[in-house]
C-alpha cells in the first residue's frame, strides 16, 4: 500500500499508547460529530485505553479530551503515526 | 424575561441551575417534543424576576439526537414561547475550546450571551491558566468566573446578566460562510423575511427536524437546498469556527505541559482493565443490591412496626365502626405499604446517581458496548438499562441519547424488563418469606444474592428479547457510538441528595395516590357483597361452629365474608386462569388490583390479609407467613412464592410506562407489542417455575 509507505494508517490500526496526527475523515456524518468534539485534522491523538474486548477504543487529544469510539468508527479516520 | 441555560454535557450546567433557582423548579415539556424542560425562577440584582430554562447538554447547534434537537427547535424559532432573551453559556474552563464552539453558534443567532466560566479548579489541576477579562474583551460579551459547586461567583453572574439585558453586546463571526452558502442563505432569509442569515440556513438544513415549520415551508426550503452539500457546509463551519477560537485562546490561555498521567487516567487503567474492569463492575452492582437489602432493613423494620402499632392504637381508641375499619385496614394499611419502601428506593437512587455523577457510568458503557452489541443493543443502552433499576419511565426517556432508531427502539422495548423500584417491595417480602437469611462472604447474605439473581434474570431476558427483536427488525439507520469520557470526579452530594429527594417524593406522591385510591376501592369491595350474601355467610359459619372460642370464630367469619364479597367474587372468577401458576383467589385479587401499577401488589395483599388476620400478626410479613389454605398448608410455599417472583420480574404491570413508550415511539403499536410479549413471558415462566418446584 502506497498510503502506508508515506506513514498514513487508519486510527483503528494504531496500537495502545501510540500517538498519531489526524489527517482526514472518510465518513461525512461521523466526521461532523468528531469535529464538533474538537477532534480536528492536525490534532495529535493518543490511544489511551482499549476496552477489554478490543473495542471500543478510547482516544485522548488536546491534553484533556477523552473520547470512546468503536473500532469500525476509528477505521474511518486516517492518521500519520508519530 | 426568559434566560436559557446551555452548555456541553458535563460542564456543570445542572449545578448552576440548582444554585440559581434553588428548589423553586418545575418540570414541564418543550412544545412539540417530549424532552423534559426544567425551569425555575431567579432574581437578578435589580430585583427583577427571570425565568431560567435548562436546555439539554449539547456540543453543537446541529443536533445528533432527540435531546439535542430541542436546542435547535427553540433557538431558531423566535416565535417559540421558550425563545430566550439571553443565553447563559456554561463553559468548562478545562475544555474551553469546545465550549466556545457552542458559544459562537448561539451568538450568531443574534441571541445575547453571557459566558459562565466554570470548573476553573479542574483547569488548574490540568495546569491550564486563563485570563477571563481578556477573554471577555476578545469575545465582546461578559465572561464571569464561577464555581457552580461551591456557589462562588453567582452574584457576579447575575450582575452580568442584568447588565447584558440592559445594553446588549453581541459577538458575531459569520466568516465561515462561503460565497455559495452566503448567497443561498440570503436568498432564503429574504424570501421568508427572516432577520438572520445563520437562522435561515439552519432552518433550511434541518427543516425535517423542526416541528414548527409547516409542511409547505419544509417543501419550499427543500427545493432551495437542492444541490447544496449541507454536510460539507457543517464540517467547514466547525473547522472555521475552531480556527477562529484557537486564535482567541492563544491570547488568553496558558497551558503548561500536563503531567504524564493524571489520576483519572490511572483510574481508567484499573476500571477498564480486561479482568479487573468486569470484576469491579460486578462488585459494584452486588454492593448496591446488598446495601438496598441490609442497610435499608433497619429503617424499614422501624416503619413497619410503627404503622402496626399506629393501627392498633387507632383501633383501640376509636369507636368500633365501618369508618374505623376503612381508616385502619383500608387506608393506613395501604399507606404503610408505600411508606415502608422509601428507604430502599432512596438507596437505589443514591447509587444510580453516584454512578452517573462520578463519571463511572460512561466507563460502564465502554465496558459493555461490545458485549451487548451482539444482542442488537448499543453500549449507550446501558444507561437506560441501569436507570431502569430505578424506574423505567426516566430510563426510557434516557434512551433518546441513542442516535440509531433501531437500537433506541429495542432499548425502549426491553428496558421495562429491568426490575424497577416498584418491584422491590414484592421481591423483598417474598424473598424474606422463602429464602433463609444466611451470611455469605462476610458482608453479603443469601437474601442479597437472591435479590441480585432476580435482577439478573430480568437483565438476561432483556438481552434475549432484544436479540429476538433485532432479528425481526430491519433498519437502514446507522448508529454513531462516539462518546465523551468525562474526567472522574467526586459526586456532588447536594445533587445526589436532591435526586433522592426528587425520586422519593415522586414515588410517594405518584404511587401513593394510586395505592391509596385502590386500597379504598379494594376495602369497599372486600367488605361488601351482592345483596345479603355476607350476612348469610356469617350466619352459616356461626351455625356450623357453635362451640368455637370467640376470637377464632371472628376470624372464620371474616374469612367467609371476604370470600363472599365483591373482591372475593373477582378473585374466584380468575382463579382457574392462575391456579396453574400456584395462586389462590386472594392472590388473584392482588394481581387484578396491581394490573395498572405493580406497586399496588404489596399494599393490596396487606389490605386483604389484614381482613380476618390473627390478632398477633401485626406486620405484613407475619400475616403472609401464617396464611393457610383450607387444608392447613401454608399459601406462600416456595413454589408459589418463586412463581410470583418470576411473574413480577416479567409482567408489564405499569400503565405509566406504556404511556411513556407511546409518547417516545409516537405509536400505540410498540406499547401494545411490549404489553403482550411481557405478559406472555410472565405467564409462561411463572407456570414453568411453579410446575418445576411443586
Amino acid at each position: 500500500m502506497i498510503a502506508e509507505k508515506i506513514g498514513l494508517v487508519r486510527l483503528s490500526n494504531v496500537k495502545w499508547g501510540q500517538s498519531a496526527r489526524v489527517e482526514s475523515f472518510n465518513d461525512e456524518e461521523l466526521s461532523l460529530k468528531l469535529l464538533e468534539m474538537g477532534c480536528l485534522p492536525g490534532v495529535i491523538v493518543t490511544i489511551d485505553q482499549i476496552a477489554p474486548l478490543g473495542c471500543p477504543v478510547c482516544i485522548r487529544f488536546n491534553n484533556n479530551n477523552q473520547l470512546a469510539l468503536r473500532k469500525s468508527e476509528a477505521d474511518t479516520i486516517t492518521v500519520t503515526l508519530l | 424575561m426568559k434566560i436559557a441555560l446551555i452548555g456541553n454535557p458535563n460542564s456543570g450546567k445542572s449545578s448552576l441551575f440548582n444554585q440559581l433557582t434553588g428548589l423553586r423548579q418545575k418540570v414541564g415539556n418543550f412544545p412539540g417534543v417530549t424532552v423534559d424542560k426544567k425551569s425555575g425562577q431567579f432574581k437578578l440584582s435589580d430585583n427583577s424576576v427571570c425565568t431560567l430554562i435548562d436546555f439539554p447538554g449539547t456540543y453543537s447547534i446541529h443536533p445528533k439526537s432527540e435531546d439535542e434537537r430541542v436546542v435547535l427547535e427553540v433557538f431558531t424559532n423566535p416565535e417559540s414561547i421558550d425563545y430566550p432573551d439571553l443565553a447563559i453559556i456554561v463553559a468548562d474552563a478545562s475544555n474551553l475550546k469546545r465550549s466556545l464552539l457552542l458559544f459562537e453558534q448561539v451568538s450568531d443567532l443574534n441571541i445575547p450571551t453571557v459566558v459562565a466560566l466554570n470548573q476553573l479548579d479542574t483547569a488548574q489541576s490540568k495546569h491550564i491558566t486563563l485570563n477571563s477579562s481578556k477573554l471577555s474583551r476578545l469575545l465582546g460579551v461578559p465572561v464571569v468566573e464561577i464555581n457552580a459547586r461551591e456557589r462562588i461567583g453567582i452574584d457576579g453572574l447575575k450582575l452580568a446578566v442584568a447588565e447584558q439585558l440592559r445594553h446588549k453586546k453581541t459577538h458575531q463571526n459569520l466568516s465561515f460562510f462561503s460565497e455559495e452558502s452566503e448567497v443561498l442563505a440570503d436568498n432564503i432569509r429574504k424570501e421568508f423575511s427572516m432577520s438572520n442569515r445563520y437562522v435561515a440556513l439552519l432552518q433550511a438544513i434541518h427543516s425535517d427536524k423542526l416541528t414548527f415549520l409547516s409542511l409547505e415551508k419544509k417543501q419550499q426550503l427543500k427545493e432551495k437546498m437542492n444541490g447544496f452539500n449541507s454536510q460539507k457546509f457543517q464540517s467547514d463551519e466547525v473547522i472555521s469556527r475552531y480556527t477562529d477560537i484557537s486564535e482567541t485562546l492563544k491570547e488568553v490561555v496558558i497551558e503548561e505541559v500536563a503531567p504524564p498521567q493524571t489520576f483519572s487516567q490511572k483510574l481508567d487503567d484499573i476500571l477498564l482493565h480486561r479482568t479487573w474492569g468486569y470484576l469491579i463492575f460486578t462488585a459494584v452492582l452486588l454492593l448496591m443490591f446488598q446495601a438496598v437489602f441490609t442497610l435499608a432493613e433497619y429503617p424499614m423494620d422501624f416503619i413497619d412496626s410503627s404503622f402496626a402499632s399506629m393501627i392498633e392504637l387507632l383501633k383501640e381508641r376509636l369507636p368500633e365502626s365501618q369508618l374505623t375499619n376503612l381508616l385502619t385496614d383500608g387506608l393506613l394499611a395501604g399507606i404503610g405499604g408505600v411508606v415502608i419502601f422509601i428507604p430502599q428506593i432512596a438507596f437505589l437512587f443514591a447509587f444510580i446517581s453516584i454512578l452517573e455523577e462520578s463519571g463511572y457510568m460512561a466507563r460502564v458503557v465502554v465496558l459493555m458496548d461490545k458485549l451487548i452489541r451482539g444482542f442488537g443493543l448499543s453500549g449507550r443502552s446501558v444507561v437506560p438499562l441501569i436507570s431502569g433499576i430505578g424506574c423505567a419511565i426516566p430510563a426510557i426517556m434516557a434512551a433518546r441519547t441513542i442516535g440509531g432508531w433501531k437500537e433506541r427502539l429495542i432499548t425502549i422495548m426491553v428496558t421495562p424488563l429491568m426490575s424497577c423500584a416498584a418491584r422491590l417491595p414484592i421481591y423483598t417480602i417474598l424473598i424474606a418469606l422463602v429464602v433463609p437469611n444466611k451470611p455469605v462472604l462476610g458482608f453479603f447474605t443469601t437474601q442479597g444474592f437472591a435479590l441480585m439473581g432476580l435482577y439478573l434474570i430480568g437483565f438476561v431476558f432483556a438481552l434475549l428479547s432484544s436479540w429476538v427483536m433485532s432479528l425481526l427488525m430491519k433498519s437502514s439507520h446507522r448508529s454513531i457510538f462516539v462518546m465523551e469520557l468525562p474526567t472522574y470526579q467526586m459526586p456532588r452530594w447536594r445533587s445526589v441528595l436532591f435526586t433522592i429527594y426528587e425520586k422519593v417524593l415522586a414515588f410517594v406522591w405518584e404511587a401513593g395516590k394510586i395505592i391509596i385510591a385502590i386500597s379504598i376501592v379494594l376495602w369497599v369491595m372486600a367488605s361488601y357483597g351482592p345483596g345479603d350474601s355476607l350476612q348469610k355467610a356469617e350466619d352459616q359459619i356461626i351455625a356450623e361452629n357453635v362451640d368455637l372460642p370467640e376470637d377464632k370464630l371472628e376470624n372464620k367469619i371474616a374469612a367467609a365474608r371476604l370470600q363472599n364479597s365483591y373482591a372475593g367474587m373477582f378473585g374466584k372468577v380468575i382463579e382457574p386462569a392462575i391456579a396453574p401458576l400456584g395462586y389462590d383467589w386472594k392472590i388473584g385479587i392482588a394481581l387484578i388490583a396491581s394490573f395498572a401499577a405493580r406497586e399496588v401488589f404489596v399494599g393490596t395483599i396487606s389490605t386483604i390479609y389484614s381482613i380476618g388476620a390473627e390478632a398477633g400478626d401485626k406486620t405484613i410479613k407475619a400475616r403472609l407467613r401464617n396464611e393457610r389454605k383450607p387444608n392447613g398448608e401454608p399459601v406462600f410455599t416456595v413454589a408459589t412464592s418463586m412463581s410470583l417472583l418470576v411473574f413480577y420480574v416479567f409482567a408489564m404491570m405499569c400503565m405509566s410506562t406504556l404511556a411513556v413508550v407511546y409518547r417516545e415511539t409516537k405509536s400505540w403499536k410498540w406499547p401494545l407489542i411490549q404489553f403482550v410479549y411481557m405478559t406472555a413471558l410472565a405467564y409462561v415462566s411463572a407456570w414453568g417455575v411453579f410446575q418445576a418446584l411443586s
